[in-house]
Protein backbone atom coordinates (compact mmCIF):
# COMPACT_ATOMS: atom_id res chain seq x y z
CA UNK A 1 0.00 0.00 0.00
CA UNK A 2 1.30 3.37 -1.03
CA UNK A 3 0.88 6.54 0.99
CA UNK A 4 -2.70 8.25 -0.40
CA UNK A 5 -0.85 11.77 -1.32
CA UNK A 6 2.20 12.37 -3.30
CA UNK A 7 3.19 15.31 -0.82
CA UNK A 8 3.74 15.40 2.98
CA UNK A 9 2.17 19.40 3.52
CA UNK A 10 1.27 18.25 6.84
CA UNK A 11 -0.99 15.28 9.32
CA UNK A 12 -3.86 17.38 9.63
CA UNK A 13 -6.04 15.13 7.71
CA UNK A 14 -3.34 12.47 7.10
CA UNK A 15 -4.78 8.77 7.79
CA UNK A 16 -3.59 6.48 10.03
CA UNK A 17 -2.51 3.81 7.04
CA UNK A 18 -0.22 6.32 6.30
CA UNK A 19 1.06 6.86 9.48
CA UNK A 20 1.55 3.72 10.51
CA UNK A 21 3.18 2.96 7.17
CA UNK A 22 5.73 6.13 7.15
CA UNK A 23 6.23 4.51 10.53
CA UNK A 24 6.98 0.90 9.77
CA UNK A 25 9.15 2.12 6.58
CA UNK A 26 11.51 4.16 9.34
CA UNK A 27 12.26 0.65 11.06
CA UNK A 28 13.98 -0.41 7.44
CA UNK A 29 16.15 2.75 7.33
CA UNK A 30 17.28 3.01 11.18
CA UNK A 31 18.93 -0.64 10.50
CA UNK A 32 20.55 0.58 7.53
CA UNK A 33 21.86 3.70 9.43
CA UNK A 34 23.66 0.80 12.03
CA UNK A 35 25.66 -0.39 8.60
CA UNK A 36 28.81 0.11 8.12
CA UNK A 37 28.48 1.48 4.72
CA UNK A 38 24.73 4.02 5.65
CA UNK A 39 23.54 4.31 2.41
CA UNK A 40 21.21 2.24 0.00
CA UNK A 41 20.82 2.85 -4.04
CA UNK A 42 17.25 3.35 -4.07
CA UNK A 43 16.67 6.84 -5.01
CA UNK A 44 19.69 7.15 -7.18
CA UNK A 45 18.98 9.48 -10.68
CA UNK A 46 16.32 11.46 -8.50
CA UNK A 47 17.30 15.23 -7.84
CA UNK A 48 16.26 16.87 -4.55
CA UNK A 49 16.35 20.42 -3.77
CA UNK A 50 16.20 21.68 -0.01
CA UNK A 51 14.99 25.23 -0.34
CA UNK A 52 15.25 26.93 3.13
CA UNK A 53 13.72 30.04 3.58
CA UNK A 54 14.90 30.08 6.91
CA UNK A 55 17.64 29.06 9.57
CA UNK A 56 17.84 25.75 10.62
CA UNK A 57 20.28 23.03 11.43
CA UNK A 58 18.60 19.82 12.86
CA UNK A 59 16.08 19.75 9.81
CA UNK A 60 18.40 20.68 7.23
CA UNK A 61 21.11 18.36 7.84
CA UNK A 62 19.03 15.69 8.20
CA UNK A 63 17.04 15.51 4.70
CA UNK A 64 20.46 16.68 3.23
CA UNK A 65 21.64 13.25 5.16
CA UNK A 66 18.94 11.29 4.69
CA UNK A 67 18.52 11.93 0.76
CA UNK A 68 22.51 11.73 0.72
CA UNK A 69 21.98 7.75 2.31
CA UNK A 70 19.10 7.12 -0.80
CA UNK A 71 21.90 7.53 -3.25
CA UNK A 72 19.37 11.06 -4.56
CA UNK A 73 21.38 14.44 -5.85
CA UNK A 74 20.70 17.07 -3.61
CA UNK A 75 20.74 20.80 -3.97
CA UNK A 76 20.84 23.71 -1.31
CA UNK A 77 19.55 26.80 -1.50
CA UNK A 78 19.07 29.32 1.70
CA UNK A 79 17.66 32.56 0.85
CA UNK A 80 20.49 34.66 2.41
CA UNK A 81 22.89 33.18 -0.70
CA UNK A 82 20.72 33.21 -3.58
CA UNK A 83 18.41 35.96 -6.22
CA UNK A 84 15.82 36.55 -2.89
CA UNK A 85 17.87 38.65 -2.30
CA UNK A 86 18.15 40.85 -5.24
CA UNK A 87 13.92 40.74 -5.45
CA UNK A 88 13.20 37.92 -7.24
CA UNK A 89 9.78 36.42 -6.31
CA UNK A 90 9.03 32.57 -4.55
CA UNK A 91 7.19 31.72 -8.03
CA UNK A 92 9.82 32.68 -10.37
CA UNK A 93 12.58 30.66 -7.99
CA UNK A 94 10.57 27.80 -7.84
CA UNK A 95 9.91 27.67 -11.39
CA UNK A 96 13.05 27.90 -12.76
CA UNK A 97 14.60 25.51 -10.31
CA UNK A 98 11.83 23.21 -11.83
CA UNK A 99 13.34 23.89 -14.94
CA UNK A 100 16.33 22.53 -14.08
CA UNK A 101 14.14 19.02 -13.97
CA UNK A 102 14.22 18.04 -10.33
CA UNK A 103 12.00 15.72 -8.12
CA UNK A 104 11.45 16.90 -4.91
CA UNK A 105 11.23 19.74 -2.85
CA UNK A 106 11.57 19.96 1.05
CA UNK A 107 11.00 23.80 1.75
CA UNK A 108 11.13 25.55 4.62
CA UNK A 109 9.37 29.27 4.86
CA UNK A 110 8.63 31.60 7.61
CA UNK A 111 4.47 32.10 5.81
CA UNK A 112 2.13 29.51 6.53
CA UNK A 113 0.81 27.18 3.35
CA UNK A 114 3.96 27.85 1.57
CA UNK A 115 4.42 23.69 0.63
CA UNK A 116 0.35 23.96 -0.17
CA UNK A 117 1.46 26.99 -2.72
CA UNK A 118 3.78 25.03 -4.33
CA UNK A 119 2.07 21.87 -4.67
CA UNK A 120 0.19 24.17 -7.64
CA UNK A 121 2.50 25.79 -8.96
CA UNK A 122 5.35 23.13 -9.97
CA UNK A 123 4.93 19.30 -10.46
CA UNK A 124 7.56 18.26 -7.68
CA UNK A 125 6.60 16.28 -5.11
CA UNK A 126 6.86 18.81 -2.03
CA UNK A 127 7.68 17.86 1.51
CA UNK A 128 6.88 20.67 4.14
CA UNK A 129 9.91 21.19 6.33
CA UNK A 130 8.13 23.57 8.75
CA UNK A 131 5.74 26.73 7.08
CA UNK A 132 5.78 29.48 9.64
CA UNK A 133 3.65 28.44 12.99
CA UNK A 134 1.58 26.09 10.81
CA UNK A 135 3.03 22.59 10.58
CA UNK A 136 6.28 20.46 10.75
CA UNK A 137 5.06 16.95 9.62
CA UNK A 138 8.68 15.47 9.73
CA UNK A 139 9.47 16.46 13.35
CA UNK A 140 6.06 15.05 14.60
CA UNK A 141 6.51 11.53 12.89
CA UNK A 142 10.04 10.85 14.32
CA UNK A 143 8.66 12.23 17.42
CA UNK A 144 5.60 9.52 17.40
CA UNK A 145 8.56 7.18 15.77
CA UNK A 146 10.56 7.89 19.32
CA UNK A 147 7.77 7.10 21.13
CA UNK A 148 6.94 4.00 19.29
CA UNK A 149 10.17 2.88 19.85
CA UNK A 150 10.03 3.51 23.61
CA UNK A 151 6.91 2.65 24.39
CA UNK A 152 5.76 -0.08 22.35
CA UNK A 153 2.49 1.77 21.25
CA UNK A 154 0.89 4.89 20.47
CA UNK A 155 -2.38 4.33 21.45
CA UNK A 156 -3.35 4.93 24.96
CA UNK A 157 -0.43 7.45 26.01
CA UNK A 158 -0.57 10.55 27.39
CA UNK A 159 1.28 13.48 25.77
CA UNK A 160 1.68 16.89 27.09
CA UNK A 161 2.90 19.37 24.84
CA UNK A 162 4.31 22.12 27.08
CA UNK A 163 5.57 25.61 26.35
CA UNK A 164 4.46 28.16 23.48
CA UNK A 165 1.59 26.29 21.81
CA UNK A 166 0.28 29.16 19.82
CA UNK A 167 3.44 29.75 17.62
CA UNK A 168 4.47 26.15 17.36
CA UNK A 169 4.36 24.53 14.49
CA UNK A 170 5.79 21.04 16.25
CA UNK A 171 3.12 21.04 18.31
CA UNK A 172 0.28 21.25 15.82
CA UNK A 173 1.35 18.78 13.76
CA UNK A 174 2.15 16.59 16.95
CA UNK A 175 -1.41 17.21 18.02
CA UNK A 176 -2.70 16.05 15.14
CA UNK A 177 -0.37 12.97 14.16
CA UNK A 178 -0.91 11.39 18.39
CA UNK A 179 -4.67 12.19 18.38
CA UNK A 180 -4.80 10.36 14.88
CA UNK A 181 -2.92 8.08 16.28
CA UNK A 182 -5.20 7.46 19.36
CA UNK A 183 -2.55 8.87 22.18
CA UNK A 184 -4.06 11.17 24.82
CA UNK A 185 -2.77 15.21 23.98
CA UNK A 186 -2.93 17.78 26.58
CA UNK A 187 -1.26 21.20 26.53
CA UNK A 188 0.33 23.12 29.11
CA UNK A 189 1.48 26.58 28.82
CA UNK A 190 1.49 30.38 30.03
CA UNK A 191 -2.60 31.15 29.14
CA UNK A 192 -1.24 34.06 26.18
CA UNK A 193 0.70 31.09 24.77
CA UNK A 194 -2.58 28.28 24.82
CA UNK A 195 -4.81 29.32 21.39
CA UNK A 196 -8.12 30.02 22.39
CA UNK A 197 -10.98 27.26 21.17
CA UNK A 198 -7.62 24.49 20.61
CA UNK A 199 -9.43 22.15 22.70
CA UNK A 200 -11.66 21.53 19.55
CA UNK A 201 -8.81 19.75 18.17
CA UNK A 202 -9.46 17.13 21.22
CA UNK A 203 -6.20 18.40 23.19
CA UNK A 204 -7.09 18.83 26.78
CA UNK A 205 -5.59 22.26 28.15
CA UNK A 206 -4.11 22.93 32.15
CA UNK A 207 -1.71 25.59 32.99
CA UNK A 208 -0.05 23.81 36.00
CA UNK A 209 3.12 22.57 34.86
CA UNK A 210 2.95 20.35 37.80
CA UNK A 211 -0.21 18.39 37.05
CA UNK A 212 0.79 17.76 33.63
CA UNK A 213 4.12 16.21 35.00
CA UNK A 214 2.16 14.29 37.40
CA UNK A 215 -0.44 13.06 34.71
CA UNK A 216 1.20 12.14 31.75
CA UNK A 217 3.88 9.50 29.91
CA UNK A 218 5.57 11.85 28.16
CA UNK A 219 6.36 15.86 27.98
CA UNK A 220 6.88 16.96 24.36
CA UNK A 221 8.76 20.62 25.87
CA UNK A 222 8.82 23.36 22.93
CA UNK A 223 11.57 25.79 22.63
CA UNK A 224 10.47 29.23 23.22
CA UNK A 225 10.87 30.70 19.97
CA UNK A 226 12.44 33.90 21.01
CA UNK A 227 12.85 35.00 16.75
CA UNK A 228 8.54 34.87 16.52
CA UNK A 229 8.58 37.54 19.77
CA UNK A 230 8.00 34.84 22.28
CA UNK A 231 9.09 37.64 24.82
CA UNK A 232 6.15 39.34 24.45
CA UNK A 233 3.68 36.71 25.69
CA UNK A 234 5.28 36.34 29.52
CA UNK A 235 7.08 39.31 31.27
CA UNK A 236 10.91 37.79 31.83
CA UNK A 237 12.57 34.41 31.00
CA UNK A 238 13.26 33.87 34.42
CA UNK A 239 9.91 33.79 34.99
CA UNK A 240 9.37 31.38 32.71
CA UNK A 241 11.38 29.69 33.56
CA UNK A 242 10.07 29.84 37.47
CA UNK A 243 6.81 28.67 36.36
CA UNK A 244 7.01 26.01 33.32
CA UNK A 245 10.48 25.19 33.01
CA UNK A 246 11.16 21.77 33.55
CA UNK A 247 13.48 20.69 36.01
CA UNK A 248 14.84 17.91 38.23
CA UNK A 249 12.84 18.67 41.19
CA UNK A 250 9.59 18.92 39.44
CA UNK A 251 10.35 15.56 37.86
CA UNK A 252 10.20 13.56 41.34
CA UNK A 253 6.66 13.71 40.65
CA UNK A 254 7.44 11.24 38.19
CA UNK A 255 10.10 9.91 37.91
CA UNK A 256 9.34 7.70 34.85
CA UNK A 257 8.47 10.55 32.72
CA UNK A 258 9.78 10.43 29.63
CA UNK A 259 11.09 14.55 28.14
CA UNK A 260 10.89 14.77 24.27
CA UNK A 261 12.50 18.33 23.05
CA UNK A 262 12.50 19.05 19.36
CA UNK A 263 15.61 21.43 19.57
CA UNK A 264 17.53 23.61 19.94
CA UNK A 265 17.66 23.94 23.43
CA UNK A 266 16.98 27.17 25.28
CA UNK A 267 19.30 25.60 28.69
CA UNK A 268 17.91 27.02 31.61
CA UNK A 269 15.04 28.27 30.23
CA UNK A 270 12.34 25.83 28.84
CA UNK A 271 14.63 22.76 30.35
CA UNK A 272 17.01 22.84 32.78
CA UNK A 273 20.71 21.49 31.73
CA UNK A 274 20.42 18.73 34.49
CA UNK A 275 17.33 17.38 32.91
CA UNK A 276 18.17 18.10 28.95
CA UNK A 277 21.15 15.55 29.75
CA UNK A 278 19.61 13.45 32.17
CA UNK A 279 17.98 10.35 32.62
CA UNK A 280 14.72 10.87 31.55
CA UNK A 281 15.14 12.48 27.81
CA UNK A 282 15.43 10.79 24.80
CA UNK A 283 16.68 14.03 23.27
CA UNK A 284 19.42 12.55 20.38
CA UNK A 285 17.00 9.46 19.82
CA UNK A 286 15.03 11.69 18.57
CA UNK A 287 17.50 13.70 16.29
CA UNK A 288 19.06 9.84 15.29
CA UNK A 289 15.43 8.70 14.11
CA UNK A 290 14.48 11.88 12.70
CA UNK A 291 17.30 10.55 9.53
CA UNK A 292 15.35 7.36 9.63
CA UNK A 293 11.84 8.99 9.15
CA UNK A 294 13.15 11.15 6.26
CA UNK A 295 14.34 8.71 4.74
CA UNK A 296 11.10 6.26 4.95
CA UNK A 297 9.46 9.43 3.60
CA UNK A 298 11.57 10.67 0.87
CA UNK A 299 11.27 6.54 -0.13
CA UNK A 300 7.93 6.57 -0.14
CA UNK A 301 7.04 9.65 -2.34
CA UNK A 302 10.32 9.13 -4.47
CA UNK A 303 9.10 5.94 -5.57
CA UNK A 304 5.61 6.66 -5.90
CA UNK A 305 5.00 6.27 -9.89
CA UNK B 1 -8.68 -20.21 -9.76
CA UNK B 2 -5.53 -20.84 -12.08
CA UNK B 3 -4.24 -24.32 -13.04
CA UNK B 4 -1.44 -25.91 -10.91
CA UNK B 5 0.40 -28.83 -10.56
CA UNK B 6 2.32 -30.11 -7.44
CA UNK B 7 6.13 -30.30 -8.54
CA UNK B 8 7.50 -31.49 -4.93
CA UNK B 9 5.95 -32.38 -1.75
CA UNK B 10 6.72 -32.23 1.57
CA UNK B 11 8.72 -34.87 1.26
CA UNK B 12 10.35 -34.19 -1.37
CA UNK B 13 10.99 -30.39 0.00
CA UNK B 14 12.62 -31.86 2.88
CA UNK B 15 15.14 -34.42 1.09
CA UNK B 16 16.10 -31.71 -1.12
CA UNK B 17 17.13 -29.47 2.17
CA UNK B 18 19.16 -32.85 3.43
CA UNK B 19 21.03 -33.01 0.13
CA UNK B 20 21.96 -29.38 0.35
CA UNK B 21 23.18 -29.64 3.47
CA UNK B 22 25.22 -32.17 2.68
CA UNK B 23 26.39 -30.61 -0.50
CA UNK B 24 27.11 -27.13 1.10
CA UNK B 25 29.90 -29.11 3.53
CA UNK B 26 31.53 -31.27 0.96
CA UNK B 27 32.06 -28.40 -1.48
CA UNK B 28 33.08 -26.28 2.05
CA UNK B 29 34.95 -29.44 3.56
CA UNK B 30 32.98 -27.98 6.47
CA UNK B 31 31.42 -25.50 7.82
CA UNK B 32 34.00 -23.63 9.43
CA UNK B 33 34.04 -20.25 7.95
CA UNK B 34 29.97 -20.73 6.84
CA UNK B 35 27.19 -18.18 7.48
CA UNK B 36 24.11 -18.53 6.08
CA UNK B 37 21.91 -15.51 4.76
CA UNK B 38 18.33 -15.72 3.75
CA UNK B 39 16.56 -14.18 1.20
CA UNK B 40 13.15 -12.63 2.60
CA UNK B 41 10.72 -14.03 2.41
CA UNK B 42 10.83 -17.98 2.15
CA UNK B 43 14.87 -17.81 1.84
CA UNK B 44 14.73 -16.78 5.64
CA UNK B 45 12.82 -19.95 6.06
CA UNK B 46 14.80 -22.68 4.26
CA UNK B 47 18.06 -20.91 5.97
CA UNK B 48 16.58 -21.88 9.23
CA UNK B 49 15.65 -25.32 8.20
CA UNK B 50 19.32 -25.80 6.62
CA UNK B 51 20.89 -24.44 9.55
CA UNK B 52 18.92 -26.74 11.40
CA UNK B 53 19.75 -29.81 9.27
CA UNK B 54 23.88 -28.72 9.19
CA UNK B 55 23.88 -28.80 12.89
CA UNK B 56 22.45 -32.51 13.19
CA UNK B 57 25.32 -33.43 10.57
CA UNK B 58 27.80 -30.98 11.90
CA UNK B 59 27.23 -30.06 15.74
CA UNK B 60 27.27 -26.59 14.50
CA UNK B 61 25.48 -23.77 15.04
CA UNK B 62 26.52 -21.29 11.63
CA UNK B 63 25.12 -18.08 11.86
CA UNK B 64 22.18 -17.15 10.32
CA UNK B 65 20.99 -13.53 8.61
CA UNK B 66 18.32 -12.42 6.84
CA UNK B 67 18.55 -10.15 3.90
CA UNK B 68 16.01 -7.61 2.86
CA UNK B 69 17.19 -6.67 -1.07
CA UNK B 70 14.41 -4.16 -1.42
CA UNK B 71 15.83 -1.08 -1.58
CA UNK B 72 18.23 -2.44 -3.87
CA UNK B 73 16.05 -2.80 -6.68
CA UNK B 74 16.07 -2.17 -9.92
CA UNK B 75 12.30 -1.53 -11.45
CA UNK B 76 11.69 1.40 -8.72
CA UNK B 77 10.85 3.78 -12.12
CA UNK B 78 9.14 1.38 -14.23
CA UNK B 79 7.16 -1.17 -11.69
CA UNK B 80 3.38 0.44 -10.98
CA UNK B 81 3.12 -0.90 -7.24
CA UNK B 82 5.35 0.43 -4.83
CA UNK B 83 7.43 -2.48 -3.16
CA UNK B 84 7.15 -3.20 0.49
CA UNK B 85 10.32 -2.42 2.18
CA UNK B 86 11.46 -4.88 5.36
CA UNK B 87 14.58 -4.93 7.78
CA UNK B 88 17.76 -6.77 7.07
CA UNK B 89 19.30 -8.72 10.56
CA UNK B 90 23.07 -9.63 10.05
CA UNK B 91 24.18 -9.74 13.65
CA UNK B 92 27.24 -11.05 12.92
CA UNK B 93 30.40 -9.18 10.58
CA UNK B 94 30.03 -10.88 7.55
CA UNK B 95 34.23 -9.76 6.79
CA UNK B 96 36.01 -12.80 5.43
CA UNK B 97 33.13 -15.14 5.86
CA UNK B 98 32.05 -17.97 2.72
CA UNK B 99 28.33 -17.03 3.02
CA UNK B 100 25.74 -19.06 1.18
CA UNK B 101 22.99 -17.07 -0.26
CA UNK B 102 19.71 -18.48 -0.22
CA UNK B 103 16.38 -17.64 -2.26
CA UNK B 104 13.72 -20.08 -3.29
CA UNK B 105 13.41 -19.21 -7.04
CA UNK B 106 15.46 -17.89 -9.34
CA UNK B 107 14.12 -16.22 -12.64
CA UNK B 108 15.73 -13.45 -14.51
CA UNK B 109 18.53 -12.70 -11.57
CA UNK B 110 18.09 -9.38 -10.50
CA UNK B 111 16.92 -10.39 -6.99
CA UNK B 112 20.48 -12.17 -6.63
CA UNK B 113 21.51 -8.94 -8.24
CA UNK B 114 20.27 -6.92 -5.44
CA UNK B 115 21.51 -9.31 -2.97
CA UNK B 116 24.81 -9.05 -3.83
CA UNK B 117 24.91 -5.40 -4.16
CA UNK B 118 23.34 -5.21 -0.87
CA UNK B 119 26.17 -7.68 0.63
CA UNK B 120 28.75 -5.92 -0.22
CA UNK B 121 27.47 -2.79 1.66
CA UNK B 122 27.91 -5.07 4.95
CA UNK B 123 31.26 -6.21 4.54
CA UNK B 124 33.46 -8.00 2.14
CA UNK B 125 32.72 -11.70 2.37
CA UNK B 126 35.56 -14.08 1.02
CA UNK B 127 33.09 -15.83 -0.82
CA UNK B 128 29.29 -15.75 -1.62
CA UNK B 129 27.86 -19.20 -2.96
CA UNK B 130 24.15 -19.24 -4.30
CA UNK B 131 21.33 -21.86 -2.90
CA UNK B 132 18.29 -21.52 -5.34
CA UNK B 133 15.58 -23.95 -4.18
CA UNK B 134 13.74 -24.31 -7.53
CA UNK B 135 15.75 -22.79 -11.14
CA UNK B 136 13.04 -21.55 -13.75
CA UNK B 137 15.07 -20.40 -16.24
CA UNK B 138 14.70 -17.02 -18.42
CA UNK B 139 17.80 -15.57 -16.72
CA UNK B 140 18.29 -11.60 -17.83
CA UNK B 141 21.35 -11.80 -16.07
CA UNK B 142 25.10 -13.39 -16.06
CA UNK B 143 24.10 -15.32 -13.22
CA UNK B 144 24.13 -19.40 -12.17
CA UNK B 145 23.69 -20.97 -8.81
CA UNK B 146 26.05 -23.55 -6.71
CA UNK B 147 23.47 -25.18 -5.56
CA UNK B 148 20.21 -25.91 -7.31
CA UNK B 149 17.39 -27.83 -5.19
CA UNK B 150 15.41 -28.94 -8.76
CA UNK B 151 15.65 -27.47 -12.24
CA UNK B 152 12.07 -26.88 -13.18
CA UNK B 153 12.09 -25.64 -17.44
CA UNK B 154 9.42 -23.09 -17.24
CA UNK B 155 7.39 -20.87 -19.97
CA UNK B 156 6.81 -17.41 -19.44
CA UNK B 157 2.96 -17.98 -18.87
CA UNK B 158 3.77 -20.19 -15.49
CA UNK B 159 4.86 -19.22 -12.19
CA UNK B 160 6.63 -21.17 -9.40
CA UNK B 161 4.91 -20.81 -6.01
CA UNK B 162 6.95 -22.15 -3.02
CA UNK B 163 4.81 -22.51 -0.24
CA UNK B 164 6.52 -23.25 3.56
CA UNK B 165 4.83 -24.75 6.68
CA UNK B 166 6.41 -21.42 8.54
CA UNK B 167 4.05 -18.56 6.39
CA UNK B 168 1.89 -20.92 4.23
CA UNK B 169 0.80 -23.47 6.22
CA UNK B 170 2.16 -26.13 3.79
CA UNK B 171 5.24 -27.23 2.19
CA UNK B 172 4.81 -27.89 -1.44
CA UNK B 173 6.27 -26.76 -4.39
CA UNK B 174 3.43 -25.96 -7.32
CA UNK B 175 4.03 -25.07 -10.96
CA UNK B 176 0.78 -22.65 -11.38
CA UNK B 177 -0.57 -21.67 -15.03
CA UNK B 178 -1.00 -18.13 -15.48
CA UNK B 179 -3.62 -16.65 -17.86
CA UNK B 180 -1.94 -15.82 -21.72
CA UNK B 181 -3.14 -11.96 -22.53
Amino acid sequence: MPLSSRHLLGLQGVPKDDIQLILETANTFREVLERPIKKVPTLQGKTIVNLFYENSTRTRISFELAEKRLSSDTINFSQSSSSVKKGESLKDTIRNIEAMKIDMIIIRHSAAGTPHYLTKICNANIINAGDGIHEHPTQALLDMYSLKERFGKLEGLKVCIVGDVAHSRVALSNIYGLITMGAKVSVCGPSTMIPRFIEKLGVNVTYDIDEAIRDNDVLNVLRIQLERKAGGYFPSLREYAKYFGITQERLDNNKDITILHPGPINRGVEISSEVADGNNQIILHQVTNGVAIRMAVLYLLGTLN
Amino acid sequence: MPDQIKVVDKLGLDRILTRISHEILEKNKGSENLVLMGMRTRGEFLAARIAKKIKQIDEIELPLGILDVTLYRDDFRTSLKQPQVSVSNITFDINGKDIILIDDVLFTGRTVRSALNALMDFGRPASIQLFILIDRGHRELPIRADYVGKNIPTSVYQEIKVKMEEIDGEDSIYLVELNKK
